[in-house]
């Protein structure tokens, strides 16, 4: 074991790990944090804490981070490089691990013109890639970025991003082959909804053994309602919502649309979890956080292992 | 090439509304390739200074020159001659120009174009940025399209999850710069290049290190 990540306890176990995501609120409210986890904690690993998502200013990843790990839950707080240089980063990424925060996601963030601070100059001093080697290099050869020597290295259990979606699709195996050679434990996808182009990514990772090098988090969001689902399909960069999720959802009356798509997503992570390389599910219920625990009971994932 | 844009008429006419001599100087260089700030760029915007002053019930004397080069201490030299009752200098050259000229004369120097960027012609009319001037270029292994420049968050090491359709997350008019750089080296048959880890940037020579400054000893 490489760190104290209840996250790495559990893959390590082989067992099918379930993380999810608390989105801080726009303002301090320590108890919307507590309120989100709540509903989730029993049924998840690891609760990953946005930063700054869709680069709109909210409480920050470590602060919520370190609210829930004194709720006594896992804290997973994802790092946008859009944000800080590496000096700030590494600052960061101390002192989080300082407060008890063991596992990170490292990201380089939508850029800020999607947010309410379009006027901003974003920073992007190092790509997500280097993130990655640089939280490694701090945790295994006690270095800073810079070239220094770190006393009390921070042990943080090291994740990012893939979007199999995304173009050009030939490039997205290399593109996580090249995460993997950088030093990532652990990855979460993109939210799925193209199954057979999922299946087809997987079937290049395996093809190339990184499924034995990284464990590989399904990405599932359930959708809400038929709004949302065009709304993934049209506007959201690197989504890919096919036309049969579209369809499904307009088969039913605007009322079942919500059980609708919690029937989806479990079928989908039944399907999933028969897929060579998952190694567990990442849900990203965004603002639906009371329904998590249904996905992972319905997917027969419910009690999460005691590790 | 400096590409640059005219400013908007009224921030000109601001700058200058205190004085009634007035020299404008262009750029014989980029501003005139880019059709900013070269001797017809010139031309018209003292035709608008004029008619706007007109509009305002007073006359201006507005002299135009256009420099070869106003980056060049030899070239503003030639301002000399024509400076004497000036009252205020008008540059359309880019932020270099302005700011040579301002270094020679003890006279108020105001900028009538908006520097952008470093840039290459599209085609007829556009031009789009293409470097940053990050001083250690790395064309060579990203197959001669720059990442740093072209990619909106200058990722080195290969695209983001925002891709669609090949174009870039912030706009469906923007070329994913490493959907290009890909499809660049797969044409060439060294894809396998991508693999290879690009290290997290020095930005000294990028100006992280403070201005920047060649100095050729065999020509100073």
């Amino acid at each position: 074991m490489k760190t104290e990540s209840r996250l790495e306890k559990v893959l390590a176990a082989g067992h099918i790990a379930v993380t999810s995501e608390v989105g801080p609120p726009r303002g301090c409210g320590v108890e919307i944090v507590k309120e989100k986890a709540n509903m989730i904690k029993d049924y998840v690993d690891g609760i990953n804490i946005t930063d700054n998502q869709t680069a709109m200013v909210r409480m920050s990843s470590i602060a919520g981070g370190v609210i829930i790990k004194q709720m006594g839950l896992d804290p997973i707080i994802q790092m946008v490089s859009r944000d800080r240089n590496r000096l700030a980063m590494q600052a960061d990424i101390i002192g989080a691990y300082a407060l008890g925060i063991n596992t990170m996601l490292c990201l380089s963030g939508d850029h800020p013109k999607f947010g309410d601070h379009p006027m901003a100059k974003p920073v992007y001093d190092i790509d997500s890639v280097n993130m990655l080697k640089m939280v490694k290099d701090m945790r295994d050869e006690s270095k800073f970025q810079g070239g220094a020597d770190i006393k009390n290295p921070p042990k943080m259990f090291i994740g990012a991003a893939a979007n199999p979606f995304a173009d050009p699709f030939e490039l997205r195996v290399a593109r996580l082959a090249k995460k993997v050679a950088a030093g990532v434990d652990f990855i979460q996808t993109q939210c799925i909804f193209n199954m057979d182009k999922f299946e087809k990514w997987m079937e290049g990772v395996c093809d190339r053994g990184l499924h034995e090098k990284v464990h590989i988090l399904a990405g599932i969001t359930p959708m809400k309602s038929l709004g949302m689902a065009r709304y993934m399909k049209n506007k959201v960069p690197g989504m890919d919502v096919p036309d049969e999720v579209i369809k499904r959802l307009e088969g039913v009356s605007k009322e079942q649309q919500p059980e609708e798509g919690i029937k989806m997503a479990i079928e989908q992570m039944e399907r999933l979890k028969e897929v060579k390389g998952v190694a567990g599910f990442h849900i990203m219920a965004i603002e639906w956080e009371e329904r998590v625990h249904e996905l992972v009971e319905g997917a027969g994932l419910y009690p999460r292992p005691e590790v | 090439m400096i590409t640059a844009e005219q400013k908007p008429l009224q921030e000109i006419i601001q700058y200058i509304a205190p004085y009634d001599k007035i020299l404008l100087v262009g750029c014989n260089e980029c501003v005139t390739v880019c059709a900013a700030g070269g001797r017809k760029e010139v031309g018209l915007l003292a035709s608008a200074l004029h008619l706007n002053s007109l509009k305002q019930g007073k006359t201006i004397d507005i002299r135009e020159l256009t420099l070869e080069r106003q980056c060049d201490p030899e070239y503003v030299e030639e301002l000399a001659a024509e400076i004497k009752d000036v009252q205020a200098i008008v540059s359309m050259a880019c932020g270099c120009g302005v700011q040579t000229v301002a270094a020679r004369y003890k006279v108020p120097v105001f900028p009538a174009v908006n520097t952008k960027f470093m840039g290459a012609s599209e085609s007829q009319g556009i031009w789009a940025e293409r470097c940053q001037g990050c001083g250690d270029c790395m064309l060579g292994i990203t197959g001669g399209i720059c990442p740093v420049a072209r990619c909106s968050k200058s990722l080195l090491n290969g695209p983001c999850g925002g891709t669609s359709n090949g174009q870039c997350e912030i706009s469906p008019d923007v070329d994913c710069a490493w959907r290009l750089i890909w499809e660049r080296l797969v044409e060439l048959g060294i894809q396998d290049r991508y693999e290879e880890l690009n290290a997290a940037k020095d930005w000294r020579p990028a100006g992280g290190g403070g201005p920047r400054k060649i100095i050729r000893e065999d020509l100073a």
